[in-house]
């Protein structure tokens, strides 16, 4: 062995430590990869040395290279190896190198729970410390839900260095376990009043993140966290209060009233722009909560401005004017050229921030400048991406809120046309939906929108040159279209139908090519219209053998919709073609086919349609399929499918089906695989994307003006002169104006909401945006979920509420499976205190010491007992008298839960101490009538290390702890952990028992090792557990009716009790009963009630309640006399201790 | 805060500490994206950048960008200042630090990083407290090393 330890020195010698590589690394620029690499295999040789340092200096070397780029998830388990290690300097390094490389799908991080556990309680405080550090980096919901109580009980640890790194981490455990956060509130909140700065400020850090997502929960916090405001010195504090604050605000206005003075003197006073800022922030928050109650408070955003500029960074205070033009655009408004300025900026970020500005800023009167000035920056930008954002904001701008701001068609149209002639946008897609959808929903707008189009159409540069990414040629697609549907506003229809038929289209993306042979077809139909009666049928003639000519290189195309379209169209024309021989006039005909006015359809129409009645959306129409049906899933095209379906309309309706239970099946499978990383929500939307064809792009190398274009600042000019004319005109024709309004408004465009001089820009022209359609009955409901995925969602819960049973964290059981499977049973457990019974000569010693062990809360899933044993270095004579001092307070402790606590007592649990709960309610339930369950904390009041706790009861006939099998009748049970010192944790035991209808006492001993610095010795402590009767009971309601049958029936008998002198007001009376008993109230006549209860083994209880000059008379009824009598004796018992 | 990368102008990372978990491909997909954007930035700029949902935040130090990802709502300033502060936290600790210092003792970086900021949050303000239990800890393990050795 000693061997073996040398010769591991000895080979450290010769190891590389992580300098050494590091300065490998750099000294093989070149060949980096090699040399790792072969670094990577010395390492993995070290890895398989016993020497555990030899491991951890692998380890800590994996770590680097990690960070340089190499994959290590290979030596996760050697991580925990070390990670396990006992001595800190590799324990350090095990958890640096799991919090860099471990994440949810790392499959060791299940071996990991007991080991963090194990340091969790370490008595080393750095140890804990390095375990909670990386366990908030590598948190599962897994390791958040095992371990969720340990750390709960390290936030009261008795140093601050711990509290500190437990309080932080609470909140990653939150988010991955929400169910922990009420039972952990309580205590959280608790340490806001924490003696130590650093603990107050974690705290105060985890309940902002938490309001900050669900701030309704925490609103009763708001008193508290004013007062830490106000007292507060530490800026780091202030800064999360007040964000708090902003939070709060919107939930709560008369809040913000009140924070306005304190956050103004802040703003006055404070040095840190950090706190300047959130102040600023806040304040907006509350300017906007109150703008509904007070209407001017310009004097405040006033202020305001002062002070976002003297934020010198411009970012920030556009950040902050973006908020403020939410609420008060106009004071935000003036602002106009510092923000149009910022424009120039060279940082992109500002430029983006100012644009979002411009958005919010623009009106009637403006936006035909600020646009202008945008164009410039259009030619001006370099980088695509920049100047993509620019398009897109310009078309943002215009279009918004239902092009409210446009009062000039003609210009906005011409400002689209000379959009396209952008370099290499990503944005064709957009322009053309714009010109689309003012084409048809600004009628006045049609001649002039058709005539530009027409140019563009003309204009081969949109043809010319094909490239990867561009998709301007999008744009011709609307431009095809809108020349085909108002044909009858062109000038020259057979001319552009040439344009349209050019060999060249035939570059074009299929589904734009399509688009120009259909609309082609319009065009003729509009030319054989436009000739009708005209005696020169030449043009008519031309135009259909031009058809005829030019079709057949469509007929040939790869893409099946334009080869059908052309097919079918060609045949037609040269139908159309032999009626024109024999001179049959066609025109009405052919526009036949495409008549019909196309009206804009509202986007959520479809959604809004109500389900008839009786309609079921989600039965199934047919038999489900069998299972057999073919395994891979084929994307669903639309046309196939459509085809398919006309074929085999009832086999494609199955495949649907089957394809979406599949998918259906396979979610389900991918959410229960825990080694699945799921997809982020958006991606997984779209898993049946049909709607895009791969669409081949258009090259534009050089930018051209488009010949024969008119161009926006035409209009622009235009505009203003028509302005000034009818400003001119105004004050002749002021009534007529009024008329000319009214009528706008009731088209649907809104007019009230500009500055005042805005109202008198009357558009150029008559507009008529057509609005859009809604189905008939459409549901009203504007339903913006909140997105399920959200993981803050969970964390949503009434903090408020008492906490149930079933909430509280689990902790970790002696026997876990054991109480999955028969979960927790009854009885009421006492434990009663006890005195050594024998010390040893070490103890006397340090009779100063006091070394005490505490058993408390004994726990079962319906409530808890407090109890205290005590372990202290007492002479044995005192033991009795001790004793029964003891159970005094620790009766007086469970009845008055006052503040009659022993200054030895101290660790409560968390989740109760607020709680109006009894401390000794135990109740069960009637899953398994023969069982009890019992839960004890264990708190280390010493300074010394314990471990090695053993747990055994003396087994009586009735009740007997459950042993594992293979064990001895009187063999202790090992309590699976170690506690430091000051420190608590809890563990489960299970007893059988047989009869209920007596109360029980069993005798117990606690073994366990004590470990001082220097020395070790063992110790033993006594104690008594007790079972009541009363804690076999079970609350259980019962109906007044079925209470009176009850009594009627002769199985039960009854007996009857007298309670002297109780001064208790009655209703006190019967909830103490209720409460301490478990009965509950039936039914209550002035001073009379009867009560009803029910043991785990189905005995009926039933109590009749009389008071009358401070006595009490209880007559009761049970199926099982003893278990009555020793009920009642409880009873008396209770009210005689009182 | 979501997480924190130091690199090197070259583009060197040389130091990353995770608050959300992430595999090691998104892990590396987003540090080389980010490291390619704040390199290309100009020094004039300002320090803060939208990029995705996130906010970033970052700082150059001599040779060293400092930078940080917050998410929507957070406080860029005060990011700001715990870059700023734990550069001190380094300075004070190596004694005049250098990127040689963080590249050779880069757990240590790590170690001190850990004791001042925890899950994402500040979790101690005072340097002095922060160096303390840096020391106390190094101490400890100083011991026990040489004892085990």
């Amino acid at each position: 062995m000693a061997l073996k330890m040398v010769k591991g020195s000895i080979d450290r010698i010769f190891d590389k430590n992580l300098q050494d590589l590091v300065r490998g690394v750099r000294s093989h620029r070149e060949d980096e990869a090699k040399y790792i690499s072969s670094c990577i295999d010395e390492i993995k040789q070290e890895l398989k040395q016993d020497n555990i340092a030899v491991k951890a200096n692998a380890v800590c070397k994996l770590t680097y290279l990690q960070m340089l780029g190499y994959d290590i998830s290979w030596a996760a388990f050697n991580i925990v190896e070390v990670m396990s290690s006992s001595k800190f300097t590799y324990k350090r390094i095990g958890y640096l190198a799991a919090s860099q490389c471990f994440h949810d799908g790392t499959d060791v991080i299940m071996l990991t729970t007991n080991q963090i556990r194990k340091d969790l309680s370490s008595p080393n405080q750095y140890d804990t410390g390095v375990a909670l550090t990386g366990l908030s980096c590598f948190v599962t919901p897994d390791l958040a839900r095992d371990l969720a109580n340990d750390i709960m009980t390290l936030m009261s640890h008795t140093k601050p260095y711990i509290r500190k790194k437990a309080v932080l981490i609470m909140y990653k455990v939150f988010l991955k376990y929400p169910e922990s956060l009420r039972p952990a509130f309580p205590r959280l909140k608790e340490k806001l009043d924490d003696p130590d700065p650093g603990v107050q400020s974690a705290a105060v850090n985890v309940i902002c993140e938490l309001a900050r997502r669900n701030p309704r929960n925490y609103l009763s916090l708001a008193p508290l966290f004013f007062k830490l405001m106000t007292s507060s010195t530490n800026n780091w504090v202030l800064i999360k209060i007040i964000k708090l604050f902003g939070a709060l605000t919107p939930l709560e206005p008369r809040l913000g009233k009140k924070l306005i003075e304190p956050l103004t003197n802040l703003i006055h006073s404070t040095s840190a722009m950090s706190l300047l800022y959130e102040c600023v922030n806040t304040v907006i928050a509350v300017l906007i909560s109150l703008s509904s109650g007070m209407p001017n408070h310009s004097a405040s955003i006033q202020v305001l401005y002062t002070h976002t500029h003297r934020l010198f960074l411009k970012y920030l205070g556009l950040l902050a004017m973006s908020k403020i033009l939410k609420t008060h655009p106009k004071s935000v408004q003036s602002h106009k050229d510092l923000v149009l300025q910022c424009l120039d900026d060279k940082d992109e970020s500002i430029r983006l921030r100012a644009l979002d500005l411009l958005y919010g800023m623009v009106s009637k009167k403006n936006l035909m400048e600020i646009v202008k000035k945008l164009m410039v920056h259009v030619d001006k930008a370099e980088g695509t991406t920049y100047r993509d954002e620019l398009l897109t904001k310009i078309i943002d701008i215009c279009s918004q809120s239902n092009y409210q701001y446009i009062t000039n068609f003609e210009w906005y149209i011409s400002i689209l046309v000379e959009l396209t002639r952008l370099e290499g946008t990503r944005h064709g897609h957009l322009i053309a939906s714009q010109m689309l959808d003012v084409a048809v929903r600004v009628k006045a707008i049609r001649g002039f929108a058709v005539v530009q189009m027409a140019t563009l159409l003309d204009n081969t540069t949109l043809l010319a040159g094909s490239g990867q990414h561009k998709s301007i040629c999008e744009v011709l697609y609307a431009a095809a279209w809108i020349c085909g549907e108002f044909s009858e506003h062109l000038e020259d229809p057979v001319h552009t139908l040439e344009a349209m038929l050019r060999p060249k289209v035939a570059t074009l993306p299929g589904h734009i090519q399509a688009i120009y042979i259909q609309n082609a077809a319009k065009l003729f139909a509009a030319v054989l219209n436009g000739q009708q009666g005209t005696p020169d049928c030449q043009t008519m003639q031309e135009s259909s053998q031009l058809l005829i000519d030019r079709l057949p290189l469509f007929v040939q195309s790869a893409d099946l919709e334009v080869q059908e379209r052309a097919s079918c169209i060609l045949q037609l024309v040269k139908f159309i073609q032999k009626l024109q021989h024999k001179e049959v006039e066609v025109g009405e005909e052919v526009t036949a086919l495409f008549a019909g006015e196309l009206n804009p359809v509202a986007p959520k129409a479809q959604k809004k349609v109500p389900v008839p009645d009786g309609l079921d959306l989600d039965a199934w129409i047919n038999e489900p399929p069998s299972e057999s049906e073919s395994e891979d899933e084929k994307p669903v095209a639309v046309f196939a499918e459509e085809e398919l379906r006309h074929a085999r309309p009832h086999h494609t309706e199955v495949d649907e089906k089957e394809l979406a239970r599949r998918r259906e099946a396979r979610k389900q499978e991918q959410a229960n695989n825990p080694f699945y990383i799921k997809a982020s929500p958006t991606s997984q939307k779209d898993s049946t994307g049909v709607e895009h064809i791969p669409v081949v792009q258009i090259d534009l190398s050089v930018p051209l003006k488009v010949p024969g274009m008119s161009t926006s600042d035409k209009y622009l000019k235009l505009e203003e002169e028509r302005r000034q004319r009818e400003r001119k005109e105004r004050g002749k024709k002021e009534k007529k104006k009024k008329k000319k309004r009214e009528k706008r408004s009731g088209m649907g465009r809104r007019h009230d909401s500009g500055p005042e001089s805005e109202e008198d820009i009357a558009p150029a022209h008559m507009v008529d945006i057509v609005t859009e359609e809604m189905p008939e009955n459409a549901l009203s409901s504007d339903d913006d979920e909140k997105d399920p995925n959200d993981p803050y969602r969970a964390l949503d819960v009434d903090l408020d509420k008492p906490l149930a049973d079933s909430e509280k964290l689990p902790v970790r059981a002696h026997r876990p499976t054991n109480i999955l499977k028969s979960p927790a049973d009854d009885g009421e457990v006492q434990e009663v205190p006890k005195e050594p019974k024998k010390k040893s000569k070490k103890e006397k010693r340090d009779k100063e010491e006091e070394r005490k062990v505490r058993l408390l809360w004994l726990r079962c899933p319906n409530g808890e007992i407090q109890c205290t044993c005590t372990k202290s270095s007492k002479h044995k004579k005192k033991k009795q008298k001790k004793d029964k001092e003891k159970e005094e307070k620790k009766r007086k402790k469970q009845h008055g839960h006052s503040g009659d606590r022993e200054g030895e007592e101290s660790v409560q649990n968390g989740t109760l101490e607020e709680e109006p709960l009894p401390v000794c309610d135990i109740q069960g339930n009637l899953q398994n009538g023969s069982q009890v369950v019992v839960s004890i904390i264990f708190e280390n009041k010493s300074t010394s290390f314990l471990k090695s706790m053993e747990f055994n009861v003396l087994d009586s006939l009735n009740s007997k702890l459950q042993r594992p099998e293979g064990s001895g009748p009187h063999d202790g049970l090992t309590v699976p952990f170690q506690l430091p010192p000051g420190v608590s944790n809890e563990a489960r035991f299970i007893f059988s028992v047989q009869s209920i209808v007596m109360p029980q006492r069993l005798k117990g001993t606690l073994t366990f090792i004590v470990k001082a610095d220097d020395s070790s010795t063992h110790e033993k402590l006594d104690f008594k557990l007790h079972f009541t009767c009363s804690s076999y009971l079970i609350t259980t309601p019962c109906y007044s009716d079925t209470f009176a049958k009850l009594l009627e029936s002769a199985d039960l008998k009854g007996t009857s009790v007298r309670l002297q002198e109780v001064s208790l007001p009655f209703h006190h009376l019967l909830a103490k009963i209720c409460f301490h008993h478990h009965f509950s109230v039936v039914e209550r006549i002035d001073s009379c009630a009867s009560l009803y209860s029910r043991s785990i083994q189905g005995h009926h209880v039933c109590l009749l309640v009389k008071y009358a000059h401070q006595t009490v008379t209880i007559d009761a009824k049970c199926d099982e006399s003893s278990l009555l009598g020793n009920v009642l004796e409880e009873i008396k018992k209770t009210f005689s201790q009182s | 805060m979501q997480f924190m990368l130091l690199f090197s102008r070259q583009g060197k990372l040389r130091l990353q500490k995770w608050y959300v978990p992430l595999s090691d491909k998104e892990k590396k997909k987003i540090t080389r994206e980010l490291v390619q954007t704040v390199l290309a930035r100009k020094p004039k700029m300002c320090s803060f950048l939208e990029w995705r949902d996130l906010k970033i935040v970052y700082k150059r130090y001599a040779s060293l960008y400092f930078c940080c990802a917050i998410e929507d709502q957070d406080n860029e300033l005060i990011t700001l200042e715990i870059i700023h502060r734990y550069v001190e936290l380094l300075d004070k600790y190596f004694g005049s630090v250098c990127e040689l210092d963080i590249i050779f003792n880069f757990e240590k970086a790590y170690f001190i990083l850990d004791e001042f900021l925890l899950g994402g949050e500040a979790q101690e303000t005072s340097k002095k407290n922060v160096l303390k239990a840096i020391e106390q800890a190094d101490l400890l393990q100083e011991v026990r090393h040489n004892y085990f050795l």
